[in-house]
Order: C-alpha cells, then structure tokens, then sequence
C-alpha cells in the first residue's frame, strides 16, 4: 500500500496506540496536518505555544504510563520544544515529539525558518532523528516508541522534512525494532539479590529511599511489600511522593534541601539505604561526603549510569524495580526494628516540620492542607517550581498512587498550567488541581484558552505573593534581604483574567474563604481559578543550604513554632 | 585515585551523527579526551571508535557507562585494564637541507619510520607506533624545525583472540548491562 509519509506517521502513531496529540502547524508541518482529517480517531488538541504542547504531553504521559505525543512545525516550532524535552529528559519521562523541517533541498542553507533541531536537541533527548525518506519513516516511530518508553524513559524527536511528508512510499509497520545496542536489563542479578537481602537482614536501622522509578515501573505494591515485610520506613523523593500512601505508618516523607527535618536526620543515623529509581541527586543528597555517613547503600536502578555516580554504592542492582522488588521481596525475611521506629518517632516529635503554625494571614501552607482536605488527598497535584512546590509536597499528603506531577530535575517554572492541561487529558476521571506559583503561571497561562476551548476542566490554585517566592526567600537568607528583581509590583488581575479566557475565576484574600472557594471550584462544571492572596514573604522550611548538611539546617524559628495549627 | 591514561574502544551502529552523539556527551559530561580515531571496522554497517582518556577509575567507569547509554553504541571495553596493544600515526613535516637530510634520514630509521615526501626545502616523514615513540621522534626533529604536523589518534586492540570474537558475537547477542556494575 503506497502512502504519503504524512499518512505513514499517522498510521504508524495510531498503531502505536496513540489517541491523543497536542501541537501546533506551520509551513514545514503543514503536509502531515493536513492528512488529519483522514484519521478521525486521533484527537489533536491545538495549543497556543508550543512549550504547552511538549508539557501538556509530558504531563499526559506521566499520568497514563503512555508514550505521550508533541507536533511543532520548524524553527521556531520546535525550538519552542526544547525546555519540555529538556523536562521530559531529566524526569524520565516518555515522550515523542514530531517536528517539521524545511525540504531536503533547503537543509543547511539557513533557509527560512531552518533550525537543527536534531542537533539542538542531541544532548538533550533519550535519542533522536532526522528522516530523509518516507520509506524509513515507520520503523523510525516504531524505534522511537520503543526506545521512550523503554528501559529508562526519556523523550525521543523525530525531525522531518516538509517534502519527505509528501512523499509516497510503501507502508508496512514493522513487528519488532532492530537495536542491537539498546536491550535493556530487567531483572536484577540474582547473587546481588542475595547480597542485597543479606544486607538487609543484618541492618538495624534501615530506610528506603523511593524516587521515580519506582512510579514509572509502578512498583507501588511491591514496594508496600518489602516495607512491610522487613519493616523499613519509606522516604520519597520530591518525584518518588506519591509512590507510597503518605498516610501509612511507615511513611517517612521526603528528604533534602526542602524536605522534612526529621527525614534528613534519620538519614543520618541509618544504617542501611535501600535506594529505589532514583538518581541521588544533590537536592536529595546536599553535601555527598556528609550524605548517610554511617549507611551502606543498596541502589536499584533501570540505568547503569545512574549507580555510583553521585553516591559510592554497596550493593549495584541494575533491573526494573518492579522486577527487581519482586525478586527481593522472595528472597527477604520478616524483621521488625521496633527500636529504630521509636528512635525515629522521636526525631519527628522533636521536628515537627510537617505542622504548620497558626496565622491570622493567609499562608500558602493553609490552602494546601485545605485543598488536601476537601480533596480527601485523592486528587492529582500539578505543581509549578519554587516555594509552592515544596508546600505542596510537604503538605498534601498524598495517598493515590502516581498523583503528584512536577518538574522535578529541571524545575522549569510554567510547567503547572500545560502539564495539568495534559494530566487532566489523560486521566479525565480524576481531580487535577495545578498549585501554580504567580510567577511560574505567567509564563505559560495562554494554554488557559485551550482548555477552555476543549473543556479541559482542571482547577488552578494560584499561590499569589506577588514574588518570584522561592529566589526571594535565598535573597533574604543569603543576600541580606536585598530583592533585586523577584518584586511583581503590578500582576494581573487574575480573576478577571480567568473571565477574560471564559473559566471561572475568584479571589481569595481570607482563610474562611480558602474552604468555600475550594469547593465552589470543584463544583463548577469547567475549569476554574482560585486567586489565593497569601502572605508575600512567608518563608519554606526547613531548609539545607546547598551543598551542607544537616549540621546547616535551618528551621523555622522558635518563636514561631510557639502556636501550631492542628 | 590516581590519574591515568585509559584506551577505550566502541563499536559503533554507521548512523548519521553518531560522531557527534559521542563527542556531544563528552563535552557534555566534562570528559577530558586525549584522542579519538574512528573508521570502518569488521562488521559491515559497524564502525569502531577508540578512545585515550584521562581520569581516575570512577571516571572512566562513567564514562564507559555513559557511552552505553547512547542507542547507537553497541559495546564499549576499557581495554586498558587488559593486555594491548595500541598505535598511532603521524606525519611530520621536517625542515632539511644537503647539510642536514642525512642525518635526519639516520634519525628515521632509527625510529622505523618512513620518509614520505622529499622537497628541496623539507621533508614529510610518516611514523607509526605508540605515544611515547611518536612524542620522542617528534622531539628529536624539532632540532630541525617541524614545519607542520598531524597524527591520527591512538588505535588499539586487546592481545590475543577474545577481543575481536566477542566484539564481532555481541552484534546479535543482548548486551549485559549488568557487567559493569555487578
Ligand atoms: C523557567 C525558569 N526560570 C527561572 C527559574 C528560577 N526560579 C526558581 S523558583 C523561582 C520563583 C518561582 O516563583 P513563583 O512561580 O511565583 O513561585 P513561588 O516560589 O513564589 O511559590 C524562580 C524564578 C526557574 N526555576 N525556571
């Protein structure tokens, strides 16, 4: 059967399983835009910057566990990609991005709107193509399904030239890929499996350090099993949260720079740290040489480079955790450490850094544990980076499994309004509330318009302190309060924004309004918006400066602690 | 751990930038090469590509990890932790004269190496061997005045027979991931 290779990638993407799009079309794309209407069970949904096509995909595939799918026509198109594939890239995230490029005829003459993006985007996707005939365009999605969702995910860009499109080969999807370098390893080596379960029998003060890949293995069960099992308290990573219900005993929080006090201390009297899909990075870790001083390490991890580059490691297991978990937990035995758990019940008792203090103002931790509680802790959280973030990890409590989404290791602030457009996508049957900083907001707010044209009805809290929070709050603790630059002296005016795009919009200057206005969002049968106007300069605690240690902690101050909320 | 000289050698999948996905993440990563040669190799569509680098072992252990982290790279060895043997090439181009040719053309055979070129003003002499015997030769003629110089990175090749076998087998055998670090 002869196709145009804008057919091919249409019948190829829909036997990939492919139901939904997001992108944008200009010149170099147009030829596979206009094969569309021939393919009516592939649902495109129009975006107004092209940065919201890549997030929305990437939000929409965290959510699902699909390969989640971008268009941008060239240059400028898909130089627009190149912050969510960096995203995608450094959280693992599945992802296919088809550009346009300018006709064969035209590469590398500068032509009009020519841009390499195969080799921008070299450094910065799991891998990526350049198609110069139709007749390789269906092995090359197929390879690039394969390779992003595969082994470690990442995102993968096949770059297509205009006329390539228009051209008519034979089509025949292949069955299987040909990579002779690329057969990732999924089981776990069984003599470090053993060593592994040894280590864990003799250990007396035991954690696990959960991150990503245990939610994109979704290990979640087998991870509850091991816990249980061996007793072992659960620590989440910022993009572990939500890998393992915060409401259960043995849910120990989140580490790091912003993590929970009693989290980090405990690290330092482990024993053992069995780390699981995480990359020890220098959030989670601060100082290396100070990380888990007395601790032996047990890393799993689908990515051999990822072990024994930040922290030295013990026992190696290179595998899939759900794999990998499933093979432990046969090979573990029971144990308790009651001791240990005492021992960290005291920690916590001494640093309640999860309470939140009572206040006449409004604080951004008071929405979230609102939001938490009229969301029963069940709703998908999309958060942007800075303050806001790290409020809502901290505070959510997050019970679902896979319902915190953020931008973890590129902390790209606009990620809330995009991604939570393409969680929303995904898993229409959920609640999808995007905390969003006012700044993070104002970057990528324009998608506004798309989710009220598609009925894309997710709720937005703005967090509103009128500042960059997060570079504000390092100003104050590291530059003697001097605010160059972070000061919004004049934001929009949200609610009006909000009626402007066609959602419903309020605001929210006063804690008895927090509650109401949470709930009148829910019930409204579209998106919606909360104007949260909360304290300008509240501070995130606890905090460890970069590159210390716990010795460097920085909680929040006594006086303070004096009346706690609950 | 102490700085050291590492060979490391890839073969390669013959797709287009292929090239620039390596030398990309050594940039990227903040790898120091040495040298780099890379050319067709035994398997048709393959090529292979060798590498000096510097570094102690838990760099080199990243840097062999992260080169099996690119979908083209098919099999990565450190064969400096075996028994190898590695050669570079290099042209010189020397200046010499009546009064002094001869004892330049003493000097090249020394060194086994071959005179190329002859001109009235100079001559281009082509020198295969390891590093150190291409820096010695070098040196040596610098007397002379080198004119202009050019080398083409360190290739190299473990001793005996399990090398090539074993690389030519893993083009259809799944590679373990697993070795480097278990
Ligand atoms: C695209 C981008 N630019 C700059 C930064 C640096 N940065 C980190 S947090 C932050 C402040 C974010 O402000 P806002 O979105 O209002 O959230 P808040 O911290 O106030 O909660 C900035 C500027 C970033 N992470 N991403």
């Amino acid at each position: 059967m002869k196709l145009t290779g804008g057919q091919i990638v249409c019948e190829s993407l829909i036997r990939e399983g492919v139901a939904v799009i997001f992108g944008l079309p200009g010149g170099a794309n147009l030829p596979l835009y206009q094969t569309l209407p021939q393919y009516p069970q592939i649902r495109h949904i129009l975006v107004r910057h092209e940065q919201g096509a890549g997030h929305a995909a990437d939000g929409y595939a965290r959510v699902t566990g699909k390969v989640g799918v971008a268009w941008a026509t060239s240059g400028p198109g898909a130089t627009n990609l190149v912050t969510p594939i960096t995203t995608a890239q450094m959280d693992s995230v599945p992802m296919v991005c088809i550009t346009g490029q300018v006709a064969r005829s035209s590469i590398g003459t500068d032509a009009f709107q020519e841009a390499d993006i195969s080799g921008i985007t070299l450094p910065i996707t799991k891998h990526n193509y350049l198609v110069m005939h139709a007749s390789r365009i269906a092995e090359t999605i197929k390879e690039a399904f394969y390779i992003a969702s595969t082994g470690r995910p990442g995102p993968v860009l096949i770059d297509i030239p205009k006329d390539v499109f228009n051209e008519e080969a034979e089509f025949q999807y292949p069955d299987e890929v040909d990579l002779p370098g690329y057969k990732p390893v999924l089981d776990g080596h069984p003599s470090q499996i053993k060593r592994a379960a040894r280590l864990i029998k003799e250990a007396e003060r035991p954690l696990i350090l959960a991150g990503h890949g245990v939610i994109l293995s979704k290990a979640y069960e087998e991870l509850k099993e091991l816990a249980e099992k061996a007793q072992i308290p659960v620590i989440t990573t910022l993009l572990g949260i939500s890998s393992f219900p915060e409401n259960h005993v043995l849910s120990l929080g989140m580490p790091g720079m912003h993590g929970m006090a009693y989290t980090s201390l405990a690290i330092d009297d482990a024993d053992l740290i069995v780390g699981l899909g995480l990359r020890f990075d220098d959030r989670v870790t601060g100082k290396i040489s100070t990380f888990a001083p007395k601790a032996k390490v047990i890393h799993v991890d689908m990515d051999p480079s990822a072990i024994g580059k930040n922290v030295k490691v013990t026992v190696p297991i290179v595998g899939d955790v759900k794999r990998v978990l499933r093979q432990l937990n046969q090979a573990v035995e029971p144990a308790v450490h009651l001791g240990w758990l005492e021992q960290i019940e005291e920690i916590k008792r001494a640093h309640p850094s999860n309470r939140i203090r009572e206040t006449d103002s409004l604080i951004p931790q008071f929405v979230i544990k609102q939001l938490a509680e009229v969301t029963e802790g069940k709703a998908i959280v999309v958060t942007g980076v800075g303050q806001h973030q790290m409020w809502t990890a901290q505070h959510y409590g997050f019970i679902e499994p896979n319902s915190f989404i953020s931008s973890g290791g590129l902390g790209a602030m606009g990620y809330e309004v995009p991604a939570a457009m393409g969680a929303k996508v995904g898993r229409p049957d959920k609640t999808v509330w995007s905390v969003a900083g006012d700044g993070g907001f104002q970057m990528t707010m324009s998608e506004l318009a798309t989710m009220v044209e598609n009925d894309i009805q997710v709720k937005f809290a703005i967090m509103n302190n009128r500042f960059l929070g997060m570079v504000r709050q390092w100003q104050e603790f590291f530059y003697k309060k001097s605010y160059v630059a972070t000061h919004y002296t004049h934001n929009p005016d949200f609610v009006k924004l909000a009626e402007a795009f066609g959602m419903l919009g309020v605001r929210v200057t006063d804690k008895t309004q927090v509650m109401p206005a949470i709930q009148q969002a829910m019930e409204y049968n579209g998106p919606a918006l909360l104007d949260f106007m909360v304290e300008e300069e509240e501070n995130l605690y606890p905090m460890i400066p970069p590159g210390t240690s716990t010795a460097q902690l920085i909680e929040e101050p006594v006086e303070e602690k004096a009346k706690w909320h609950r | 751990m102490a700085q050291m000289k590492h060979t490391i050698t890839a073969l390669v999948s013959d797709k287009p930038a292929v090239l620039s996905r390596v030398s990309s993440l050594f940039r990227r990563r903040g790898f120091n090469i040495t040298s780099l040669a890379v050319g067709n190799c035994e398997i048709p569509g393959m090529s292979r590509m060798a590498f000096v680098v510097e570094g102690d072992d838990g760099i080199v252990e990243q840097i062999t990890k992260q080169l099996r982290t690119l979908i083209d790279v098919i099999k990565v060895s450190d064969i400096s932790k075996a028994d190898f043997v590695s050669r570079e090439l290099a042209l010189i181009r020397v200046r010499a004269n009546s009064t002094n040719r001869s004892e330049i053309i003493q000097l090249v055979d020394i060194f086994r190496a071959n005179i190329v070129d002859v001109a009235p003003e100079s001559l281009i002499i082509e020198v295969t061997g390891d590093e150190d015997k291409i820096e010695s030769i070098n040196d040596l003629l610098k007397t002379f005045g080198v004119t202009e110089m050019i080398r083409t990175g360190t290739v190299a090749m473990m001793r005996g027979m399990a090398g090539g076998t074993e690389e030519t087998q893993a083009t259809n055998l799944p590679r373990s991931r697993s070795d480097a670090t278990s």
